[in-house]
C-alpha cells in the first residue's frame, strides 16, 4: 500500500514535517510508539516516531531530521508524492496516566518525538514540566505548540542564542534542585541524541526519580526478527523494537547505544556522497 | 545395497572462482537431455520407498516416469497435485536424509536426483508459462493465514482451491518468509521465490504485507473477523549467546546478516541503500544451513577468510550435504571442535577476536549426537572483523505476548492437535511455529494439513467459525 504525503513543511534547515495517508495508524496510534519508512523499492527501511494524528484526516504527522541517504531523500519528497510502505505503529506505547508532576525533556527532533507524550500526559491530569532545547534558536521546532500543553517550558541552545546557555541536562539539574524534596518530581521522560539521554540519566539517577528514555537504535523489521536494535538493560539484552523503545534510564547502557549507532558510519558517508552526485546529474540534465 | 543405474548425470555449475563473486545460482540445472537421462536411471521400484521418505510423499515415481519420456507437463501437474512449491523444495530440500536416501538405485549420495528433477520441472513449467488448470467454486467463508513462509503459502493456495476467501498477513514488506529473507539468491534465487508468492494474488489470496498480527492488527480482531485462522508464524527471533562482548561492532546474528543481504539488498549497496559492513575475516559460529548460508554471503561480499566455527565436527554438522560441500569448495574454513568463549574488542567498540575453548566428542545426548564438552585451559583466540551468530532462533515473542489466549511450549512453541488446531476452535498452526527450527517440507506439509483440517471443520455438518473469546 502506498503512503500519499499530503504536506509537507520545512520546519527549519534541517528539519522536515510531512503529514502521510495512514489510515490504520492513524486509529490506532499511541503516544511513543513509531513506524518503520521505505521511500522507494530500493530503500532502506527507517523509524521514525509518530509525531501526531489525524483521525478524521486519516493521516498521520513524522518530522525528521536530515542526518543521511534516506532522511534526506525523504526530504526531497512533496505533497502528492508517496512513501512505498509505513508499517506500524509499532513498539510499545508510553505509560500515561497520573504520576502527579512530570518533567519531559527534547532534545533537537526528539522534541517532536515527546510531543504527543507531553500532550497524553498533561491530559491525564498531570502538571507537565517541558524542556526543549537545541544546538541554536533557529533548530526549536514546536516551541508554541509544546507551551500550549505545558504548565513551565524551559529552553535551551548550545550557542544561547535562546533559553538558557547550554544543555537542556543542566536545566533540568536545576529544576531539580528547586523541588529539592523527594517525590515531587514523580517523573522524568527524555527523548533526543544519547548523548543528551545518557546526561539527564546521570542528573536525576542520585535522586532516584523515574527516568524514561527513548531509544533511538539502528532498526530493520522492528518486529524482533533482527537483532540488531538490541540494548543491554542492567546487562541484560533487550530489543529496543519490541521491548522498548523506551526503557528505564537508569538501567541503559548509553556508551552501547551511542557505540553502536555508528557502526554503518563509512557506508553512510558514501550513500550520501552518490546521493548528492545524483540529485546534481538530474539536476544538469534538466 | 545394490548397485545398478550407474551414476548420476552429473550437474552443471558455476565455477568457484566465478560463483564467490556473485550472488547467482551455483547450479545451472539440468537441461532437458540430462534430465530424461537421470530420470532413466530410476528402476521405478517396487513401493518406491523415496516416496515413503518424502514428508508429503510425493509421487515421485510417476512424475520420473513423465520426465523419462519427456512429458514435462504430465510430471509438472503430477508435482503440483501434492507440492505447491516444487521449484522450492527441489532446492532446499535435505534430500540426502528424505527421498534420495532410500533410493536403492545406487550407493548413498548417488540415488536419483529427485530434487533436481523436481525444480526442472518447475522451471520448465515456470518458463513455458505453463499452470495448472484450477476451478474455483467459491465458498462464502473466510479465512485468515498469518505469516507467508511456505507453511502460510501451501495453506493458503489449498484453502483458496477449496474455494474459501483467504486473506494473507506478513509482518514484512515481502511475502516469502524465510524463502525471501533466509535463504540466498545462489541457493534459492529470487525470481523463483517471486514468481511462486505473485501466483497467490493471482488464484486471488488477499496478500497484505506490512501487518504485523497482534501489532499493527490484533489477534481479537482476526478471531472476531474470520472464519477460521492459521498461524504460520514461524520462528523468526534470533537466539543469542548471552556472553560477553555481543554489544561490539560487526557482531550480528545471522538473522541480521542475511536480512541485510537478500531481502534489504546490501550487496548492492549505492543502487540499494541498506548497508552491510564485515572485514577481511568473518567467523560464523553454528553449522547448519543458515550458518552455511551466512559463510558463503560473507564470502561474496569479499570477505577473505570465512571460518565456521562449530562445536562439532563436520559428520555432525545439520546443514543440507550439497550446502556444506559447496561451502567447503568455495574455501570456507571448518573450525571443528571450538565453541565461543567471550568476543573480543577495541577501544572503539569494534569486534577484534573471539576467545574458543576447544571441545571433545562424549557420548550421545537426546538428540542422538555425539555431545560436545569444553576441554578446560584449551582456550584460544582467533582474529577476526566479523562475528556471526547462527544459533538457531525461536518464534516471535511479540506476537505470543499479544495472543496470551493461545497455549505454548516452554519454548515458545504453539501447541497444537493432530489436526494442527490449536487449544483455541477454528485456529490452527503449522510450521517452525510449532516445531521449533525444522524445513521448508514440513512448514509446507503442515499448511496443506491444516487446510484440509480447516475444510473439514467449515464444510462438515453444521458450520463451526472461531471460538469467540
Ligand atoms: C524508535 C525510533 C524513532 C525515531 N524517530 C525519529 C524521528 O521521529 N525523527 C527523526 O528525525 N529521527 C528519528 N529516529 C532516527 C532515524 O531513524 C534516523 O535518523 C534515520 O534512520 C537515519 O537514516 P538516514 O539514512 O537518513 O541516515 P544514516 O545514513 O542511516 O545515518 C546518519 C547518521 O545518523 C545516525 N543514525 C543512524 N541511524 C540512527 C537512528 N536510528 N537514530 C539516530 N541516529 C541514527 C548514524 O550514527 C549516522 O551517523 C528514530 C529512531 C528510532 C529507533
Ligand atoms: C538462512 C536459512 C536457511 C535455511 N535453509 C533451509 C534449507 O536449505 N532447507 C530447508 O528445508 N529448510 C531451510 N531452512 C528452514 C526453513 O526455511 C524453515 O523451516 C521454514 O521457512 C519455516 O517455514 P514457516 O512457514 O513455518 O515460517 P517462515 O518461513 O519463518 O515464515 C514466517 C513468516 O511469518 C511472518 N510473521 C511472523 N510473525 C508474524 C505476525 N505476527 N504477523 C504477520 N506475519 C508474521 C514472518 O515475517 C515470516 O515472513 C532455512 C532457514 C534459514 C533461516
Ligand atoms: S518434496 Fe523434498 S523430500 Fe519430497 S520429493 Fe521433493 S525434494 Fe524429495
Ligand atoms: S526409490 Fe529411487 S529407483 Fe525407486 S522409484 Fe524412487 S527414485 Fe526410482
Ligand atoms: S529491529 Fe530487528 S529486532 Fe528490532
Amino acid at each position: 500500500m502506498r503512503h500519499t504525503i499530503v504536506r509537507k513543511e520545512a520546519l527549519n534547515t534541517e528539519n522536515y514535517l510531512i503529514e502521510v495517508m495512514a489510515p490504520n495508524l492513524a486509529e490506532r496510534f499511541q503516544p511513543g510508539q513509531f513506524v518503520i519508512i521505505r521511500i522507494h523499492e530500493q530503500g532502506e527501511r527507517i523509524p521514525l516516531t509518530v509525531a501526531g494524528v489525524n483521525p478524521k484526516k486519516r493521516t498521520i504527522t513524522l518530522i525528521f531530521q536530515v542526518v543521511g541517504k534516506t532522511t534526506m531523500e525523504l526530504g526531497t519528497l512533496n505533497a502528492g508524492d508517496a512513501l512505498i510502505n509505513c508499517v506500524g505503529p509499532l513498539g510499545n506505547p508510553t505509560e500515561v496516566k497520573k504520576f502527579g508532576r512530570v518533567i519531559c525533556v527534547g532534545g533537537g527532533t526528539g522534541i517532536a518525538c515527546i510531543f504527543p507524550i507531553v500532550k497524553a500526559l498533561a491530559n491525564a491530569g498531570n502538571e507537565v514540566i517541558s524542556i526543549i532545547g537545541a544546538r541554536t534558536e533557529s533548530l526549536l521546532i514546536l516551541e508554541n505548540e509544546i507551551e500550549a500543553v505545558s504548565t513551565e517550558t524551559y529552553i535551551a541552545t548550545d550557542d544561547g542564542s535562546k533559553g538558557h546557555h547550554g544543555f537542556v541536562s543542566e536545566v533540568l539539574r536545576d529544576l531539580i534542585k528547586k523541588y529539592k524534596k523527594p517525590g515531587e518530581i514523580d517523573r522524568v521522560v527524555v527523548i533526543g541524541p544519547p548523548q543528551m539521554m545518557k546526561a539527564a540519566a546521570e542528573v536525576t539517577s542520585p535522586y532516584t526519580i523515574k527516568t524514561i528514555a527513548s531509544l533511538n537504535t539502528i532498526m530493520i523489521d522492528g518486529t524482533g526478527m533482527c537483532g540488531g536494535c538490541r540494548v543491554f538493560i542492567d546487562g541484560e539484552m533487550k530489543l529496543a523494537c519490541i521491548d522498548g523503545p523506551e526503557f528505564n534510564a537508569h538501567k541503559v547502557n548509553f556508551d552501547d547505544v551511542i557505540s553502536r549507532l555508528a557502526m554503518f558510519k563509512e557506508k553512510e558517508v558514501l550513500a550520501v556522497k552518490h546521493f548528492q552526485k545524483s540529485i546534481k546529474k538530474k539536476a544538469g540534465r534538466q | 545395497m545394490i548397485e545398478i543405474g550407474g551414476t548420476r548425470v552429473p550437474m552443471r555449475e558455476q565455477s568457484v572462482e566465478e560463483r564467490i563473486k556473485n550472488f547467482r545460482s551455483v547450479p545451472y540445472g539440468y537441461n532437458k537431455e540430462e534430465v530424461m537421462k537421470e530420470a532413466q536411471r530410476c528402476i521405478q521400484c517396487n513401493g518406491a520407498p523415496c516416496e515413503t521418505d518424502c514428508p508429503i510423499n510425493m509421487k515421485i515415481l510417476e512424475m520420473i516416469r513423465e520426465i523419462a519420456y519427456g512429458n514435462f507437463k504430465k510430471a509438472f501437474l503430477i508435482v503440483k497435485e501434492d507440492n505447491s512449491i516444487p521449484g522450492i523444495t527441489g532446492r532446499v530440500c535435505p534430500q540426502e536424509n528424505q527421498c534420495e536416501g532410500v533410493c536403492p538405485v545406487s550407493k548413498r549420495g548417488n540415488g536419483i536426483n529427485i530434487g533436481k528433477l523436481e525444480a526442472f520441472v518447475a522451471d520448465w513449467a515456470r518458463e513455458n508459462g505453463v499452470k495448472e488448470e484450477i476451478h474455483i467454486k467459491e465458498r462464502p467463508e473466510r479465512v485468515a493465514v498469518i505469516g507467508s513462509g511456505p507453511a502460510g503459502i501451501s495453506c493458503s493456495v489449498d484453502l483458496r482451491k477449496f474455494g474459501y476467501q483467504v486473506t494473507l498477513f506478513e509482518a514484512l514488506h515481502k511475502a516469502g518468509g524465510v524463502l525471501q529473507y533466509g535463504i540466498p539468491a545462489f541457493r534459492l534465487p529470487t525470481e523463483i521465490v517471486d514468481y511462486e508468492i505473485s501466483y497467490l494474488s493471482e488464484i486471488g489470496v488477499d496478500v497484505k504485507l506490512n501487518f504485523f498480527v497482534g501489532q499493527n492488527i490484533k489477534f481479537s480482531e482476526l478471531r472476531r473477523d474470520f472464519d477460521a485462522i492459521f498461524i504460520g508464524t514461524g520462528a523468526g527471533a534470533p537466539l543469542f549467546m548471552s556472553i560477553e562482548g555481543e554489544n561490539l561492532k560487526r557482531v550480528y546474528s545471522a538473522n541480521e546478516f542475511l536480512i541485510r543481504v537478500n531481502l534489504m539488498k546490501a550487496h548492492k549497496f549505492l543502487e540499494y541503500d541498506t548497508p552491510i559492513v564485515w572485514g577481511d575475516t568473518v567467523g560464523v559460529i553454528g553449522a547448519g544451513n543458515v550458518a552455511m548460508d551466512a559463510a558463503r554471503c560473507a564470502l561474496r561480499l569479499g570477505a577473505k577468510k570465512v571460518y565456521i566455527l562449530y562445536r562439532r565436527t563436520k559428520k555432525e554438522a545439520p546443514a543440507r550435504e550439497e550446502e556444506i560441500q559447496h561451502a567447503l569448495e568455495e574455501g570456507i574454513i571448518l573450525e571443528e571442535l571450538v565453541a565461543p568463549k567471550r568476543v573480543l574488542g577495541n577501544k572503539d567498540g569494534w569486534v577484534t577476536s573471539v576467545e574458543l575453548f576447544k571441545m571433545r566428542l562424549s557420548e550421545a545426548d537426546e538428540s542422538g549426537r555425539p555431545r560436545p564438552v569444553k576441554i578446560d585451559g584449551s582456550e584460544f583466540i582467533l582474529k577476526l572483523d566479523t562475528l556471526v551468530e547462527a544459533l538457531g532462533t525461536k518464534p516471535n515473542r511479540l506476537f505470543l505476548h499479544k495472543a496470551p489466549e493461545l497455549n505454548v511450549t516452554s519454548w515458545g512453541l504453539i501447541k497444537v492437535d493432530k489436526n494442527l488446531m490449536t487449544n483455541i476452535e477454528g485456529v490452527y498452526a503449522g510450521g517452525d511455529g510449532i516445531r521449533g527450527n525444522a524445513t521448508v517440507i514440513l512448514a509446507l506439509g503442515d499448511g496443506r494439513r491444516a487446510a484440509k483440517s480447516i475444510h473439514e471443520r467449515l464444510s462438515k455438518g453444521k458450520k463451526k467459525g472461531v471460538k469467540k473469546d
